[in-house]
């Protein structure tokens, strides 16, 4: 049975801050290596952004939902909106090929989580899943 | 976040304390765009007490390359910590941008 942790915060850039704290202590509690928690911290303060930039689309004040479950080999982090449905042709990490501004976020989560995972299938908002496996190294 | 701005007579230097995330990067791009606006501009950016940078980070920076390139300008960039290294290996740009280990290196040549 997985420990289960959850914070909740409002969609302001101010409040990310509180995130990147909370991974960072839980990567550390579940034995992570610093690598490793960085990783998670910047996909979970990406993925926050993007929830606030295109999701509410700006809007102050909306709940911005961090589930996090803690198993023995790995966190499963889920992150929950009730904005506007992403378009997933949108959310997929553009070529980086071409240097321009903006973009890049959802690459940097692919390329440091194990999973990522978008539900497509709710009513209302959006649910992003991302998991990542303790490696065995930092296990030792 | 703190940003203080040394002007010398051929350059100018950016010391950036704290995090760049979407909250602090529009601060960044206030302070570095009216710089590399300039035309032939040299500007350092010296990244040693940043401990976290995030995409709009990057993005801010990659803004700023551009404005750099056009106006025949230099951006330089040094003292990253390995986060802030890798997030910019991450995303494909660490040989975009000249980035140096220290001080003395971003210095050589100016």
């Amino acid at each position: 049975m997985a420990e289960t942790i959850e914070i909740t915060i409002p969609s302001e850039p101010k409040f990310l801050k509180i995130v990147r704290a909370a991974m960072n202590h839980l990567g550390e509690t579940m034995g992570f290596s610093q690598d490793d928690i960085n990783n998670i911290t910047l996909a979970v303060d990406e993925a926050c952004s993007n929830i606030i930039k295109h999701a509410y689309e700006g809007l102050k004040g909306l709940p911005i939902q961090v589930v996090c479950y803690l198993y023995e080999d790995r966190i499963e982090i889920l992150l929950r909106d009730s904005g506007k449905k992403a378009d997933v042709n949108e959310i997929k990490s553009r070529e980086l090929d071409d240097v321009r501004p903006g973009g890049i976020g959802v690459h940097l989560i692919k390329s440091v989580m194990d999973v990522v995972s978008y539900d497509n299938s709710l009513e209302q908002g959006n649910q992003l899943q991302l998991v990542k496996y303790v490696s065995k190294k930092s296990q030792e | 976040m703190e940003l203080e701005i040394k002007n010398k007579e051929k350059f100018s230097i950016l010391i950036i304390k704290g995090d760049v995330d979407l909250y602090s990067s529009p601060q960044v791009r206030n302070k570095i765009l009216p710089i590399v606006r300039n035309k032939q501009a040299i500007l350092f950016v010296d990244f040693a007490e940043v401990e976290y940078m995030d995409s709009s980070g990057v993005a801010t920076l990659v803004e700023a390359l551009q404005i750099a390139n056009k106006n025949n300008g230099r951006l330089r960039l040094y003292n990253l910590r390995q986060p802030i290294k890798d997030v910019f290996e991450l995303s494909r740009l660490d040989k975009v941008f000249e980035i140096y280990e220290n001080e003395q290196a971003a210095f050589e040549g100016i």
